[in-house]
This record gives C-alpha cells, sequence and structure tokens, in this order.
C-alpha cells in the first residue's frame, strides 16, 4: 500500500503491537526542560531504574529562566531551586545539559533544530506541546505530560494509539507582506481549535515547500494549537541545507548516506490521508488575533464578527464589530518558539532600522537562544533595535507563558509573536494579540495595531 | 498508580468549551519539583479575583456544588502538555472529567494518574448538563468494568468508550513504566536490529 511520510516513519519505529490497537513506539530523542522534568526524575528515583539511554536525551533551561543577569544566582527562590534540581539530575544521570550560561542553552525547540539534533525521519519528545516545531524537519514530534517523560527515561518508548493522518495543501504563491505566522493563524482561524484533535498534520505544497526552515517551524509549532498530535513537512534542498555542517548533524562520511535516506521521506503519490484540506495561497491575508484562543484570529483589517464569543471579547475588553486596526497597545513582545529565530528577527530589525518605538510602548525581543542571541550580534542587528528603544534580554521563554518576571500587566495590551492569547497566559489579566514578528514589529513603532500591508 | 472501578457521586457542570491547561493551573505555579499541592490553584485565577477574595461567581465557589465528577465542555485540556492540571484535578479531588473530547495530550496525562476523561456524544453531554442544572443533588454511577454511566434512579444510562489498554491499567493500577521495563529485552532487540539495517 502507497504510504503516507508519517506512516513511513511511524512505522519504522514500533517496536511491539499491542492488543487493543496501541504500539510501543520508539522515540529517537528526547528533549527535557526544567518545569516538566523533575517529577519524572523522582519516578524514576522511586522504582529504582536507570536512566535507559541517557545519550538521546538534550537538556536545557528555558521555561522559568530569568532573561536578564543570567550569570547572577536565580533571585526568585522556587525558580533558583527547580533550575538547580535539573542541573543536580542531568549530572546524577550523566545528562547533557545546556544550562543557563551555556553558549548552547535556548528554548527547546530552537535549540534543536539548530544545532542539527533534530534531523528527518526522527521520533522526537519533549514534555511541552510545542515539541511539534521539530516536524518541520520532516520527523515525528510530539509534546508529552510528565509521566510519559518518566516512560522515555525508563525505556525510551512510549505505549500510543496510532493517530489519523491529515494533509494540508496549500498552493500557488505567498501575498507580499504575509509571513508564516499569518498562515497559521489563517489555518487556525479556518480549522479551529479543536479541528486537528485525533490528527498528525503533514502541511504540503508549492507555498509550504517554498519555505525557509525558521518559517517551517512556525507552522509546524503551532500544529498543537489546532489540537493536532503534531504537524510535519516533507524534507527537501532546503532541509538538507539547513542541517549540513550543524554541530550534530551528520558528519562529513555519513552526510551523503542520511541526505539520501533523508529522500525517501515524502507521501507517496496516490497515499490516503483520512482528512484533506486545500488551499491557495493567495487567500493568505496578514493576520492577528482578537480573541482568548488561537483559532480566534482573522484578517487584520477586519471587524469583529458580532457572533463573536463574549466572554473572550468581556476579557479582552473588545466589543462586537469593533476594529483593531488603531487599537492602543502597551507591550510588544517578540520571542517564544514560535518566532524567535535570526529570520524572525531579521524581520523585525529590518522593519524598525531607523525608527523609533513609540511613547509608552515597551517593546521586548528575547532571542530563542544564545545562538541566536550570537547571530544577532554578528549581523550588527543589535545597535537598530537599541536605536530604536526596543529592550534586547537574554534567551529563553520568557513572556510567552509568564512563568518569571516577564509578565504583561492586567489589562494591557500586547501584540506577541507567541503562540497562545489564552486568560492569563502572558500574566494574570493580560490580553494578547498574536501575530506575526511584522506586524508585531510595526505595532511598537506606531503604538497601535496597523496593517503593514498600508505602510 | 491509583487503580479506577466505579465511582458514585455527584457532578460539577463546567458548560464551557476548549477549557486550556493554562486556565486549569496557570503556569506561575508550575515551580514545583513534585506533584503535591496544585489542587490549591486550579483553575485559580477563575477561582479568585486578582486581590485574592474568592470569585462567588465561579462554581468551584458554591457550597451546593460538590462531587468528584467534572462535566466540562468539549476541547476540554487544550495547550500546554503540563501534567500539572492533571495533578491540579487530581489534587482539588476530581476522578472523573465528562467531556464530548479531550485534547490528547491531556486526555493522556489524566489516565496516567488514575483519573478517567470519560468521552459522551455532545447530545449526551448536554442531557448530563441538564440532569445537574435541574437537580445539583442529582448523582453519577460510573462503571470502567461494564464501561456505563448511569445517573442515579434515572433512565439514563450510556455506555461509553474507553482504550482497551487504558482500562486494563485502570482497572489494575499498573501504569506504562512498569509494562516498558518489563519488555526492555524487546526493545534492545529492536534496537539492535535498526543498527543491522
Amino acid at each position: 500500500m502507497r504510504k503516507t511520510l508519517f506512516d513511513k516513519i511511524w512505522d519504522q519505529h514500533v517496536v511491539k503491537n499491542l492488543p487493543g490497537g496501541r504500539q510501543v513506539i520508539y522515540i529517537d530523542h528526547h528533549f527535557i526542560h526544567e518545569v516538566t522534568s523533575p517529577q519524572a526524575f523522582a519516578e524514576l528515583k522511586e522504582r529504582n531504574l536507570p536512566v535507559f539511554r541517557k545519550e538521546q536525551i538534550t537538556a536545557t533551561a528555558d521555561h522559568n529562566v530569568p532573561t536578564k543577569n543570567q550569570h547572577l544566582p536565580i533571585e526568585e527562590p522556587m525558580s533558583r531551586k527547580q533550575v538547580t534540581t535539573l542541573t543536580e539530575n542531568c549530572n546524577e544521570h550523566n545528562i547533557t545539559l545546556y544550562g543557563l550560561g551555556h553558549e548552547k542553552q535556548g528554548i527547546v525547540h530552537v535549540i534543536g533544530p539548530e544545532l542539527g539534533i533534530t534531523q528527518p525521519g526522527m521520533t522526537i519528545v519533549c514534555g511541552d506541546s510545542h515539541t511539534s516545531t521539530h516536524g518541520a524537519f520532516g520527523n515525528i514530534s510530539f509534546g508529552i505530560g510528565t509521566s510519559q517523560v518518566a516512560q522515555v527515561f525508563a525505556s525510551q518508548c512510549l505505549i500510543l494509539q496510532k493517530p489519523k493522518k491529515m494533509r494540508i495543501n496549500i498552493n500557488g504563491k505567498i501575498n507580499p507582506m504575509v509571513t508564516s505566522k499569518d498562515i497559521i493563524l489563517f489555518l487556525l482561524s479556518k480549522l479551529g481549535v479543536g479541528g486537528g484533535t485525533g490528527f498528525f498534520i503533514e502541511y504540503a505544497g508549492e507555498a509550504i515547500e517554498s519555505l525557509g526552515m525558521e518559517a517551517r517551524m512556525t507552522i509546524c509549532n503551532m500544529s498543537i494549537e489546532m489540537g493536532a498530535k503534531g504537524g510535519l513537512i516533507a524534507p527537501n534542498e532546503t532541509t538538507f541545507n539547513y542541517l549540513k555542517g550543524k554541530p550534530n548533524a551528520p558528519s562529513d562520511s555519513k552526510w551523503e548516506d542520511a541526505v539520501e535516506k533523508w529522500k525517501q521521506l515524502y507521501s507517496d503519490e496516490d497515499a490516503l490521508f483520512d482528512q484533506e484540506y486545500y488551499f491557495n495561497a493567495d487567500e493568505i491575508p496578514v493576520m492577528i488575533t482578537y480573541g482568548t484562543n488561537p483559532g480566534m484570529a482573522f484578517e487584520v483589517n477586519e471587524k469583529i464578527p458580532s457572533a463573536a464569543d463574549s466572554k473572550a471579547l468581556n476579557y479582552m475588553g473588545l466589543k462586537p464589530n469593533e476594529q483593531l486596526i488603531g487599537k492602543k497597545i502597551q507591550h510588544v513582545f517578540i520571542g517564544s518558539c514560535t518566532n524567535a529565530r535570526l529570520e524572525d528577527l531579521k524581520i523585525v530589525a529590518n522593519f524598525i532600522k531607523g525608527k523609533q518605538k513609540a511613547p509608552g510602548v515597551q517593546a521586548l525581543i528575547v532571542p530563542g537562544s544564545q545562538n541566536v542571541a550570537n547571530q544577532i550580534k554578528q549581523e550588527g542587528l543589535i545597535p537598530i533595535f537599541e536605536d530604536a528603544g526596543f529592550e534586547l534580554r537574554e534567551a529563553g521563554c520568557s513572556a510567552c507563558l509568564g512563568m518569571n518576571e516577564d509578565k504583561i500587566p492586567a489589562g494591557e495590551y500586547c501584540v506577541s509573536t507567541s503562540n497562545r492569547n489564552f486568560e492569563g497566559r502572558q500574566g494574570p489579566g493580560s490580553r494578547t494579540f498574536l501575530a506575526s514578528p511584522l506586524t508585531a514589529a510595526a505595532a511598537a513603532i506606531y503604538g497601535e495595531i496597523v496593517d503593514v500591508r498600508n505602510i | 498508580m491509583e487503580r479506577f472501578t466505579k465511582l458514585t457521586s455527584t457532578a460539577i457542570p463546567l458548560p464551557l468549551e476548549n477549557i486550556d491547561t493554562d486556565q486549569i493551573i496557570p503556569a506561575r505555579f508550575l515551580k514545583a519539583i513534585d506533584k503535591k499541592g496544585f489542587g490549591e490553584n486550579l483553575f485559580k485565577d477563575w477561582r479568585f479575583h486578582s486581590d485574592g477574595t474568592a470569585n462567588d461567581q465561579f462554581i468551584l465557589n458554591n457550597p451546593n456544588y460538590t462531587g468528584s465528577i467534572l462535566i466540562a465542555g468539549r476541547n476540554f485540556g487544550c495547550g500546554s502538555s503540563r501534567e500539572h492540571a492533571a495533578w491540579a484535578l487530581k489534587g482539588y479531588g476530581f476522578k472523573v472529567i465528562i467531556s464530548s473530547f479531550f485534547a490528547d495530550i491531556f486526555k493522556e496525562n489524566a489516565l496516567n494518574n488514575g483519573i478517567l476523561p470519560l468521552v459522551v456524544i455532545d447530545e449526551n453531554l448536554h442531557n448530563l448538563f441538564k440532569a445537574v442544572e435541574e437537580n445539583i443533588t442529582t448523582k453519577f454511577q460510573i462503571d470502567l468494568e461494564q464501561q456505563l454511566l448511569k445517573q442515579v434512579d434515572s433512565e439514563l444510562a450510556i455506555k461509553f468508550e474507553v482504550d482497551a489498554y487504558k482500562k486494563t491499567c485502570l482497572l489494575n493500577g499498573q501504569d506504562d513504566v512498569d509494562f516498558l521495563a518489563s519488555i526492555k529485552n524487546e526493545i534492545e532487540q529492536f534496537e539492535q536490529n535498526r543498527i543491522a539495517v
């Protein structure tokens, strides 16, 4: 039978079929961080089990770290304890850790790809829902809970029900000023936050194929917002070129063999999907969210639908038929595993060069990793950010989830390049508009939501 | 893992759709390194105003509503993978969550903590909300072995589906780590075979 890309990878990782339909699936790489791993290490200890394959685990500290003065001990006692516990656990089990201060530290879904740990054909898990990001390289990557983190520690396997398969085809040419963030927000507005539940999504079509790796990651990253188990994109030359020479990518002698193998990773021509959608890139506009889940998104110049969820509008302080264009905002957050890679920050720099942020707006840039921070330095972007009045911080998840001190105050508006606009996500009472780095940068300059196509 | 076999209880209705795990347990409460105490912060920002006073409008603050069953709108548990959401629900005292569908990761997290995520069709979900709305002392009986949800003293009986493997785990109080550790040889064999290819 003709196979989908997903089937090809999944089937290569089946260790055992269980009665009733579940399968034991082998996991190639396991990323861990400080927030969802301590209870899993404790679980191992309680059962007196060793870590089964420590060389297939990479750890970093990202969710609960400050973005200022990372060279100093963390001030907040519970955060310090959580990060220290990660270090102790990694030392005890001999796990590679890129902790605070390490040149490879950063958001787990940013460092995996940039180090070349993330490769086509793999199975990858992490105790974080945005693990779907890695699927941009043509692999099966998904977020897991802490009990499952313990399972992977103990056996390098998980007991799973195979998800259904969906393909989203986007053909045609992407409109000017439309970024991959707009594409995924568009898909969310069409499919909704439950539209992908039970599915693994393959993104395909010439518009997707034309995207660079960082843009692909943004799309796969937010697959989870549709409820999907994950999202993936067939690898092509763009993928191979990105990976070539990365520290953990196959070395010279093994490179050609690896690429040959990766070239087999595509959905066969008449492979069957449980569900398939077709869109044309020219119908995808510049997008923004107006509500309290990422599916509540629309074209930036639209009016809020009269039938919009009233609880969400209440929370956001918005009214039906109101337009977001011209809406005053107080914060701009450029960061997160969705949009804090070099390409994202270049888009921002290009737009704000020679401009000044609007008075009263706090514009925060939090690079996705130390490596991204170094890249922007080398590219000469730092003076551009500083001259425009943007505040550049150190790497971490930061105001995406408001676990550290980077929070949006209650009642204030933030245009954010992150992935979730849930109530209180960026801090209790915070009001989030999700948008692309370009739309976020423009909001910082104008102090209000603007349509970047009209500038 | 704790066993789950049968339960008879009143239920608390939360008829909102897409309840995400940030609402169930906000990120600022994820700093603990053990599983204790999350129940106190369950639905924190819905239960309490920013000044710390209780929000009387929120159902968990209404003393008339009690029980270890939560009935919620579709797509319960969407968003973040944080298992702390399951620990918070369990810590607060919930043993069964009923909805018309659950977000994937949350569902697995619940099952891994002895909480039964019970899926019913939209029409039945509506009937359950209605039953509690009409009489808040309505009791429900859940029998996992029989895969049956019944409204006590009523005709309402719903047969529900549950993953066969997870059903066995819940009934016997065994978890995936136990099972995976028991097939270590097969996993090693799989690794050997892959290298050979």
